[in-house]
Parts: structure tokens; sequence; C-alpha cells
């Protein structure tokens, strides 16, 4: 990593580990005061953008389009939000052992799939286990079949409204519909403390540093290479020598825990967890993340996932009918005026503000710019 | 309880007798008379006796008695039941015109003040309905209608009252509709079944199990469990049960068939323009399924135009709907090619995330225009109802009709391609656009007609679907992933491989659903054609050659 980067990096990971959650600390008179609502925010789009990360490294360095990583968000949160059911206990209305919504749905005994997630250790191994063995199955029999482009966008698409449907029944035992909610405390932490919230926010943060970093140690790696050279011609890696189903399915591994980690850093600071969350749609948007931030740059994958989704919390109750109006117009601009996102954008700007008089000088010799672009 | 009974078997009586010649007979004339009188009991008697009469002037005046039209006049010995017409006011009082009770002669217009009425109350009018119900299943048996007749003769059978059994044998006597004929003979030998002695009711289950009535199973299977009946009965019975499970099984294989073929065809309309698409320029278009919705917009519009304008027309207004769907969505599509996929030509997966964007500001669009509830759309009277293939199995004519246009859009979309110019040219583009544009075919134009004509599939399609479901802004959404999964199942290319990717979802679907149910089932399917893509990655027909890879 160049020294400007990790420069850039280090500032931007103390302001968000360190700083933010010192802020919300202050008394609130202090004009530096963060209130517990924009920190709770802020933390659930630092989970977001984790998942930014693994996308983007995913489309943007690998050319693998995925729209179904809304199911390993949701695989991730609801491992954390069973372990966050049965720390209820006997605190919930109906006073049982069992979670409420199996109380409402005549369930006598915790299913078997339950019982392991009253340990913590289990828990955060599920976290990242439980996705990442969904991701090698399903990505084994994409990848080695070599459904790739369209077709691979659209079975994970078709994954994601299945796993969707069937979240959605009750008979998973899964909370159905209503998925899962009213948690209480998080490893014997009161969730409703604002110091517990602040210390979930500056783990997301953490997590998403080293996050970040991981990605960026993968995209510098030789890996890194071939998954860009895969992107850009996937038969030439192949007659090269290369094995391009191997490296993709490390990447959708990968992205696929990343995802994991942030569905649950997410369920216990937004409290809720619902199929909702891991249909076509979201999974959809979650793409739109990275490309309105600028794929094939991490930067861009985190830029895009705070700001779609400040601008989603701020649409969404200012004016809730445009926010779908705006949605299909950000799809829309980003794809056609910003291919490489706000990020991308910017670095073009730059490099042409830069170039600006050697451009003038030779006005007059070139009539057209050669630019290649060999993005697919 | 005993009451009820009484009133149940002078029913069943009065249904069997023979009607009664004389009308006016002392009995019914001191019935009449009783009706007056304080004691329910005694007027509950009266009515009784009126309505067991079976003479349809007295149960014309138990109607107009339930509406309480019916009035005393007069005092002691001189008390006469009249029949209340016509109210109106005369000066400062209302006046009414009355008639005898029978036959209703004209007794003049008297102040109503001078009547006392004879309010029906609850029991009473409890005790008037059997005999007007009765009445009522006698006209409809002799009613034109046919389908009258057959509700009668499947409500005679439910009630299976012994008495009822004659009238039911005049019926079957009589009829000539088939369909009618089978449910007559159906309540007959579900009435005999009831009220026979041993030898009738084994002649009565077989009967039943001969005419695959479902509706007999219930009586067989106590019939076949009853230790007190004799076992030639409990035989017959348990035979005749299985002859209807058999042939229940039939039907229901020919009906998951049918619903199957019916799945098939709404994915095959829905596939076939996003195929062609897909196979000319390698795009998805993810708009596919707003499309659709504003074909079924199209159509509701249309719809609403009709009924304003030419109610007398209104069954015409399909034939309407379904080219101004094509055109609207077509122009739609038009719209959306020239204006913005047509700049990301060679990047699919930019134009996917593009028609997707479209498809939330088409989708929204609706919602606000329409409203985000679902709108009513009618059928016309010529695609309600059925065809009744067999005993228990209607065929719907919307289902039918769904089969039919997809066929009809297949032959025509093989015409198109195969039999006529623009077609040559639509598959020479497919094949190699660049060599393709050498020669002069102009790729531009070819896209832009070819995304037309998908799209333009896309809103009849949609205009179908109004016939079968809910018309909503996400209309497109329940099909649209379910249709992406039989174009990449089916390849690109090969319109065969379209329609037989299409009638295996479909029909693979509809024959795991009874099983798994409709969620699991699509998982089902998903895993299927993950698995299919194993041994064919880029479908059923992929094209062969240097082209394939690009």
């Amino acid at each position: 990593m160049p020294r400007r980067e990790a420069a850039a990096v280090g500032v931007a990971a103390v302001f968000l580990v360190v700083v933010l959650p010192i802020c919300n600390a202050l008394p609130a008179s202090s004009p530096l005061h963060l209130s517990d609502f924009r920190l709770n925010l802020f933390g659930k789009f630092l989970a977001y953008a984790i998942l930014a990360l693994g996308l983007d490294l995913l489309w943007g360095y690998a050319g693998v389009l995925s729209l179904g990583h809304g199911v390993f968000f949701g695989l991730g949160a609801y491992a954390m939000g069973m372990h966050l059911m049965l720390e209820i206990g006997a605190k919930s209305v109906y006073q049982s052992s069992l979670p409420d919504f199996m109380v409402w749905n005549q369930v006598k005994e915790l299913p078997f799939f339950w019982r392991p997630f009253y340990s913590d250790v289990f828990t955060l191994a599920a976290i990242v286990v439980v996705p990442a063995l969904f991701a090698l199955a399903f990505g084994f029999l994409a990848f080695r079949s070599r459904i790739r482009g369209v077709y691979f966008s659209i079975i994970t698409q078709a994954l994601a409204l299945s796993a969707w449907l069937v979240f959605n029944r009750n008979e998973m035992r899964l909370g159905g519909t209503n998925g899962l909610a009213d948690f209480k405390t998080i490893f014997g932490f009161p969730l409703n403390q604002p110091a517990t919230q602040r210390g979930l926010y500056a783990v997301t943060a953490l997590v998403l540093v080293v996050a970040y970093l991981v990605c960026r140690w993968i995209t510098g790696s030789r890996a890194g290479k071939v998954l860009v050279a895969i992107r850009d011609s996937e038969t030439r890696v192949l007659f090269s020598g290369y094995s391009p189903a191997r490296y993709k399915l490390f990447v959708f591994v990968v992205s696929a825990v990343l995802a994991g980690v942030a569905g649950a850093l997410y369920a216990p600071q937004v409290g809720i967890i619902t199929p909702a969350k891991i249909g076509v749609l979201p999974s959809i948007e979650m793409v739109v993340w990275v490309a309105a931030g600028g794929r094939g740059t991490l930067v861009g994958a985190v830029v895009g996932a705070f700001g779609v989704n400040w601008m989603q919390s701020w649409l969404t109750t200012s004016y809730p009918d445009l926010w779908l109006l705006f949605l299909g117009g950000l799809f829309m601009g980003v794809v056609l005026f910003f291919p490489d996102g706000v990020v991308g954008g910017l670095a073009r700007l730059g490099t042409f503000i830069r170039r600006a008089p050697a451009n003038a000088a030779l006005r007059g010799e070139r009539t057209q710019p050669a630019t290649v672009s060999n993005r697919p | 309880m005993t009451r009820s009974l009484l009133f149940l078997l002078l029913c069943v009586a009065w249904l069997a007798g023979p009607p009664a010649s004389h009308a006016q007979s002392p009995d019914a004339l001191k019935a009449l008379g009783d009706l007056a009188l304080e004691d329910s009991d005694k007027r509950e008697a009266a009515v009784a006796a009126l309505g067991g009469t079976r003479d349809p002037k007295w149960l014309e005046f138990l109607t107009a008695l339930r509406d309480g039209n019916v009035y005393a006049r007069g005092k002691g010995a001189t008390r006469e039941i009249v029949v209340g017409g016509v109210k109106t006011t005369k000066g400062d009082q209302d006046v009414i015109d009355i008639a005898t009770a029978y036959d209703r002669k004209p007794l003049g217009t008297v102040p109503v003040s001078s009547l006392t009425e004879i309010a029906a109350d609850r029991r009473l009018r409890i005790a008037i309905k059997p005999f007007l119900d009765a009445d009522e299943t006698r006209v409809q048996l002799a009613s034109p209608d046919s389908e009258a007749r057959r509700g009668a003769a499947v409500k005679l059978g439910h009630q299976a009252d012994a008495g009822a059994a004659a009238v039911v044998e005049a019926a079957i006597a009589k009829e000539t509709v088939p369909n009618v004929r089978h449910a007559l003979e159906e309540s007959l030998a579900l009435i005999r079944l009831a009220h026979g002695d041993a030898a009738v009711r084994v002649l009565a289950a077989q009967s039943l199990g001969g005419l695959h009535s479902f509706d007999g199973v219930p009586a067989l299977q106590r019939l076949a469990a009853d230790t007190s009946a004799s076992r030639a009965e409990r035989e017959a019975a348990t035979q005749a049960i299985r002859q209807i499970e058999r042939w229940s099984l039939l039907v229901r294989t020919i009906e998951t068939s049918f619903q199957g073929a019916s799945l098939a065809s709404i994915l095959l309309l829905m596939a076939l323009g996003l195929a062609i698409v897909f196979g000319l320029m390698g795009v998805i278009n993810m708009a596919h399924g707003e499309l659709m919705a504003l074909g079924a917009y199209s159509t509701f519009v249309v719809q609403n135009v009709f009924r304003a304008r030419w109610p007398e027309r209104f069954d015409a207004y399909f034939i309407v709907a379904l080219p101004v769907s094509f055109i609207v969505a077509a122009l739609v599509g038009v719209v959306l090619e020239r204006g913005v996929i047509r700049r990301l030509y060679g990047r699919p997966l930019e134009t996917l995330l593009l028609t997707w964007g479209a498809s939330l500001i088409i989708q929204q669009g609706l919602r606000l225009w329409f409203g985000a509830a679902n709108v009513d759309v009618s059928s016309p009277s010529w695609l309600s109802g059925g065809f009744a293939l067999m005993t228990g199995l209607t065929l719907p004519f919307n289902r039918i009709f769904i089969i039919g246009l997809a066929v009809v859009c297949v032959a025509a979309m093989y015409w198109l391609l195969f039999a006529t110019g623009a077609g040559l040219r639509i598959r020479a583009v497919t094949q190699n656009r660049g060599m393709s544009s050498c020669l002069g075919v102009r790729a531009g134009w070819v896209d832009a007609t070819t995304f037309a004509l998908g799209a333009g599939l896309a809103g009849l399609a949609g205009a179908a679907l109004t016939q079968i479901g809910n018309v909503g802004p996400s209309l497109g959404q329940n099909y649209i992933v379910d249709s992406f999964m039989v174009v990449v199942t089916g390849g690109v290319g090969k319109l065969a491989g379209t329609i037989l990717a299409a009638a295996g979802i479909g029909g693979l679907n509809k024959g795991i659903e009874p099983a798994l149910g409709a969620v699991f089932a699509k998982v089902a399917i998903l895993l299927l054609v993950i698995l299919f893509l194993q041994r064919r990655p880029a479908g059923l027909f992929a094209t062969r050659g240097r082209s394939a890879e690009a």
C-alpha cells in the first residue's frame, strides 16, 4: 500500500473508530455532540459498507455480478438474531424460555437447530461459517459449470427469491414474516443502553477497517491481478493456464463471509431482522451502492453504501413516494453517465485538472483523445 | 324440536303427495282464522296447515304474510283476513287497497287505521320458510335454465329427504341435458342410500360409484363403517368408494396437467419476448415484468372506457384491449431501447442494472398514477365459466384462452422469424451482428423492432394475466424471476428451447406443488435448474462455434 493511501486509511480509521464514539459520549450541550440516533444510523451504514466491500471485490474486481447477496447478509443476521432471541430467555412477553413467535405458533420445544445458538462461540463461528459454506456449495455448482455473466446474475436472483420465500414460512421456525425482534441483551450487555450501542458501533467500524485492509491485501496480491484479468477476459485467463472457477469461488466465499458479518452487526444495532432484508429488491439495492460509489475501487463501495443509505433514510422520511423513483433514476444515471461511480468520476476529474495544461498544449495536434476502456 | 320435525314431515309429505284439488277447504279457512289469534302455537299450526295444502295461491299468501302485508279486518265473528296492496295517502289519512286472502278478489280501498296488521314474528317466518323453499326448489327443477335445475338437484341430494325421491324421478324422466340428468341421478341415489332398505341401498351405492359421485363419498363411508348394515351393503359401499377414488385420481391428473399447461403458457408468453431480445442483443430486460404490468393496466383503462362509453358492447372490450396493450408496451419498449439500452451495447451486466432502474421507475409511476391497491378488471362474459370436460372437472375458459393465446403467439413468432424478410434480418443479426451490418442490414433498426416486439409480447401477456389474477403495480414481479429461469434454461438462439423450458418448468412446478407446497416447489425448481445447468451451462439449445464464447 502506498504511503499516502496508508495515511488516509489510518486517518479515516481513527475518525470512524475513535473520534465519532467520543463525540457521542460528549454531553448533549457540546457543539461536537453526536446524538445516539445518528451514531446508531452510522453504525447501520458501516455494516452495509462491510457488505459493499465484499460485493465490490466480487463485481468490481472479478466481474461477477451477484444479485443474491441479501441471502448471505440474512444468514449472518439470522445467526446473530437467533442467539439474541435465546438470550432474552424468560424475560419475553410470554415469560417462556422459548422465543415469543414460537409461543404464538404453538411450538412446544426448541427446534434442534436453535439449540447450539445458546453458545456465544458457536454463534460467532456460525456467522462466518454458515454463509461461507452456503456460498461454497452454490458457487461450486455455478462456477464449475461455467455459469457466468447474465446467467449467474439471474441464478443468484432466483436464489434471493427462493430464500425470501423460505424465510417467510412459519414452518421454518425462523419467525416467518415478522422475523426476529425485541432483542434485550447482547452477550450480557443490555441493548437499550447508549454505551452498548456505542460499543457495537465501534466494533462495526473496526470490522470495516479490518475488512478494508483484507480486501486491499487481496486486490494487491497476485490473486487480485488474476481476478481483474478474469473480469477483462475470462477466456484468455483460462487459456493462460489459470482456473478462473477457483479464483471466482474464492472471492465469492470471501464476499459472502463479509456479507454475513455485516448482517450479524446489523441485527443488534437495528433491533430486528426480517425476510424483507433478504429478497430480490434489497439484494439488488446493495449492487447500486457499489455502482454509485464506484466499483473497482474499494473506497467507492464504502462511500456508496454510506451515501445511498443516507439518502434513503432522508428521502423515505421526507418524500416516501419519491424514494423508488430516485433509486430507479440512480440505477439508470450511474450506469449511463458515471460507470465508475462517484469515486471514479472524482478521480477522472482530478486527472483532467492535473493534465489540463498539458492538454491545452496538445490541443490542435490531436483531434480526438484516444481513451481505451476494456471494462466489460 | 318435535315441532320442527313435524314441519319437515309436513313439508316432505307435501312435496311427495298429490296436489290438493279443493282450494278453500274448511280446514284451510279455519287455519286462516287462527292466524289472527295471539297464541303463537296455533298460529304456527295454521301456517303448517296452509302450507300443507301445497296450493300456489296459499303459498303466495304465505309470502305476503312473511312480508308483513296481511291484515285482519272487523271483529269477532265478522273478522276477516285480507291481503294489503298499494298504500296511498288520501286527504289526511293513509288508505290501502285490500283483497281476499285466497284468490285476491279486490275488496276496495279502506283506511289503514281500520285494519290490524298480522305481524310475522321470527317464529312465524321460520315456520313459513321451509314451505317457500321447497316450493322454490320445485320451481327451480322446472326452470328453463339448466344451471338452476342442476343447482336444485344438488340441493335435493344434500337434503336427502325420502319424500323428494318421486319428484326427482319425475324430473329425470323429463331431463335432456346430460350434466343435469347426472346431478339428478346422483341426488336420487343419495336419497335412496339414506332412506331405502338394504337391497335399495346396495343398488344406490353401486349407482353412486358408477356416477363417480364425489358428494356421495361421506355417505358411502358412513355406510361402509356402519356395523348394523348388511355385508352386501358394506361391500357395495366400499366398492363404490374405490371406484370414485380411481376416478378422482384420473381427474386430478388431468387437472394438474391442465394447470401445468396453463402456467407454462403464461411463462412462455413472458419468456418469448425476453428470449428473442436476449438472443439478439445479449440483454436481459429486467423491466419486462413492468412492461407486462403496463399491458395489464392498458386493459384496465380500455375496460373503463368501454364501461363508460359503450356499456352495451362491454364484452368486446377485451378484443380491443389485446392490441392496445401490445402497442402501449411496444411503444414504451422502443423508447427504452432507443433512449438508453442502445448506449450500452455489449455491456450486458450494466444493461441489467439499467433496465432494473427503469422497472423501478415504471412500477412507482403506475403506483402513483393508479394507486397502490389492486384495480378491478372484470372478465368479459365469454371468458367466465368453463368447459365441463368430465364429472368433477371443469376447465375454466380464461385458462383455455391463455393456452390458446400462447399457441397463437408461438405460431406467429415462427412465421415472423422464418417466413418474412424482417425475420430473416433478425436471425442474421442474432447470428453475426458485424457481418450483417457489413451486408447492409440496419442492425440498429432490427434491435429496435425486435425490442418492440418483445415488449409487445410482454404487454399481451399482461393483458392475458388480467383474466386470471390481480392487477397491481407489482404484477410483473410475481412471474418475472420464473420467466428468467425459462430463458436461462432454454438457452438463446432457438425458440424451441424457450418453449421446451417453459413447458418443463411450468409442468414440473404444478406437478411438484401438491407434494411440497408452492414455496418449496419453487425452491426445488431452482435447484433443478442449477443441476440442469451443470450438464448444459448455456441452456437446452446453446449456440455453438466462435460466436458462443464472445
